[in-house]
């Protein structure tokens, strides 16, 4: 790891995080070698399998990243997601992707309008968008899963291999590539960091906060969407509620990659591992066939736990 | 003294439009009632209204710091379980239960404290990990809803002092002259303002609450101020921990049984978030409080009776709440509007 240095305290969340994925998958071989004397979790397949299962995750993580930069959180994730997978499948066809991502730019306009314009506290404002989406969504489908399927094309982005590779994860690095080239070449990326530090200041210096804060808010959304379109390309079809289990993983993967949950500081690598890890712990759990409680309460523990270690040696 | 109320209500604009607000709600809604004004619909009301309006009290505390505890439906799903498990027996044991359940509660608030104060996590991360654990630990006491909780109890705590008189026999079964002019009151509402009223207000007057206020305006000054910051942090966590608990221990009596549902502490703690913005309380601290959380939490409820007095398309039911929680939140917004100086806006 030449990029990364322990002595570096910007570094040390990531270098953590890696180990942490090391030492879930090492328990987890441990306990399939007792077992059932094989040790499946280090081949290719089974990683790859659960980078697929994982994007999902992971672009919704890459988006979350975007506004939690700026010392804002985005509640409207789980039915962002839902939204713009029923949208998508209901369209269906050549349009069903748009279809899907207009849905996630309307969101986030409509997110950033609220946050940056009205200056409603994010938590609340996407929090109430979210019960929106979900009304809107209820009366659409009538509260039953809906019928319609995904489209070949959606079907073939989130289920389909090239060389062996799971489609999907060609598309998490695609949007992890966007953000990262947006976070660090340009000048909207500055600009994030910069309203996340001291929104006050960027305005005197002359940035369009509002534009900024907005165009994150739509990154998120957009990233959420993009989730959703996939999942149900993964599951073949749209259902009431798909998001929900994506929101607080979600905003777990970003602090656990490092990034200061008020804003201005933060990594998407950090981001990446974070999602990794979070994605391994789950399917280690699932090995090791953990009731929902203890799973539950290990979920917890790491995350107190790795952050505890983070904080080490920072005073105020 | 009328400009004394006049100052009063101006400080306070937050929670005066809530107050408002939900006096015009529920006149409205029972006048439109075909039963309103009665009893037995002011039971039913209170009865749904109070689990929320004690998790809302909950979130609040850690609101005024600045802070937001994301914990609190999970703590009150645990202290739920918890509370199905030792309120049995008989009604001394019940009662040590019943300490027992908020022991838990403050317990785990507590536990929230020390990890936000000494390990320096972020409330919303904290609170996010350890709401996690209380919901296993919720998990492992009651894997499939259960319990068995005193049918009197349950009679006693969820109808009006008529009844609870009657079920324990006292005051002639309810028939007391004396009692006369309460027994309409229901039991959950009591409960409710009691234990809000008598833990928040004696509480608004102590230092460590002040200094929860003073956290929430500016933590820098009140550390230089030599404020006990520490204190002030944990003793809000487990207050919050306190009144999730009463929360739990309530939905328990009301429903006689424990039920760990990882959607239902979801669904109280952003409700608990919305009541607290609705109740006039600002979410970057410092202002507002919980009796304003309290009507919040009524005015969150009451939308929802409407839709049993309004033939509303059920299918709708759900996205017109919605529309009316970021409608009443947007509101907030006015002050926008009224910033001269722009900077004034970036916090």
């Amino acid at each position: 790891m030449k990029f990364l240095s322990f002595s570096n305290p910007a570094d040390r969340p990531l270098i953590i995080a890696l180990m942490t994925t090391f030492v879930i998958l090492l328990v987890g071989t441990a306990y399939t070698l007792t077992t059932q004397g094989t040790a499946p979790l280090f081949t290719p397949s089974y990683l790859l399998q659960q980078l697929q299962i994982g994007s999902f995750l992971g672009i919704c993580a890459a988006g979350m990243m975007m506004v939690v930069l700026l010392g804002h959180i985005d509640l409207s994730v789980p039915w962002t997601m839902t939204a713009a997978a029923m949208m998508a499948t209901t369209v269906g066809g050549p349009w069903a992707i748009p279809a899907g991502l207009s849905v996630g730019l309307c969101v986030g306009l409509l997110n950033g309008f609220g946050v940056s314009v009205l200056r409603i506290p994010s938590m609340i404002f996407t929090l109430g968008v979210d019960s929106v989406l979900r009304g809107l969504m209820v009366a659409h489908t009538g509260g039953f899963a809906p019928q319609t399927k995904a489209s070949p094309l959606m079907r073939y982005l989130a289920a389909d291999t090239i060389l062996g590779i799971p489609v999907a994860i060609f598309v998490w690095a695609f949007v992890s590539l966007v953000i990262v080239v947006i976070l660090t070449r340009a000048g909207f990326g500055k600009s994030i960091y910069a309203v996340g530090v001291k929104e006050g200041a960027a305005y005197l210096s002359g940035i369009r906060t509002r534009r900024v804060i907005t165009g994150s808010f739509v990154a998120s959304s957009l990233c959420a969407a993009t989730a959703g379109i996939l999942l149900a390309g993964y599951s073949a079809k749209a259902y009431q509620d798909m998001g929900t289990q994506y929101l607080l993983p979600a905003i777990a993967a970003v602090v656990l990659g490092g990034t200061h949950i008020l804003g201005g500081r933060g990594r998407y690598l950090g981001t990446l591992l974070g999602a990794t890890l979070l994605v391994f712990l789950n399917s280690v759990l699932s090995i090791l066939q953990m009731p929902e409680s203890y799973r539950q309460i290990i979920y917890g523990v790491v995350i107190i736990t790795m952050l505890l270690v983070y904080g080490r040696g920072k005073q105020n | 003294m009328i400009n004394k109320v006049k100052a009063s209500i101006l400080r306070n604009r937050g929670f005066t439009g809530a107050f408002i607000l939900f006096a015009a709600l529920f006149l409205t809604y029972q006048s439109m009632h075909p039963r309103g004004f009665s009893t037995a619909v002011l039971v039913q009301n209170s009865n749904e209204v109070v689990a929320l309006a004690f998790v809302a009290i909950a979130q609040t505390i850690p609101v005024l710091m600045g802070g937001l505890d994301l914990s609190v439906g999970a703590v009150m799903t645990l202290t739920n379980t918890v509370a199905s498990h030792v309120v049995t027996g008989t009604p001394l044991q019940m009662l040590f239960g019943a300490v027992v359940t908020l022991a838990v509660g403050a317990g785990f608030g507590a536990m929230n404290g020390l990890i936000v104060v000494y390990g320096r996590i972020q409330p919303i991360i904290a609170t996010l990990a350890t709401g996690a654990i209380a919901i296993g630990l919720a998990l492992i006491l009651r894997p499939s809803p259960g319990g068995d909780i005193d049918g009197d109890l349950n009679w006693a705590a969820t109808n009006a002092v008529f009844d609870l008189a009657e079920t324990y026999g006292f005051a002639d079964n309810g028939n007391a002259a004396w009692l006369q002019p309460f027994v309409n009151i229901p039991v959950p509402l009591l409960i409710l303002l009691v234990v809000a009223l008598g833990v928040w207000l004696p509480f608004k007057r102590t230092v460590t609450c002040r200094t929860i206020y003073a956290i929430g305006s500016a933590e820098s000054a009140a550390h230089l101020s030599g404020l006990p910051i520490a204190r002030a942090k944990i003793a809000a966590f487990t207050l919050a921990g306190f009144f999730a608990a009463c929360g739990g221990l309530y939905l328990a009596v009301q429903t006689s049984s424990g039920n760990a549902d990882i959607t239902q502490a979801g669904t109280y703690t952003l409700n608990s978030i919305a009541s607290v913005v609705l109740g006039g309380t600002s979410l970057m601290g410092g202002s507002g409080g919980a009796i304003g959380s309290m009507i919040g939490a009524f005015i969150l409820r009451i939308i929802s009776f409407y839709f049993r007095i309004l033939s509303i398309d059920p299918l709708l039911q759900p996205l017109i709440e919605g529309l009316v929680l970021l409608v009443a939140v947007s509101l907030g917004a006015l002050r926008t509007f009224r910033v001269k100086n722009k900077l004034d806006l970036f916090r």
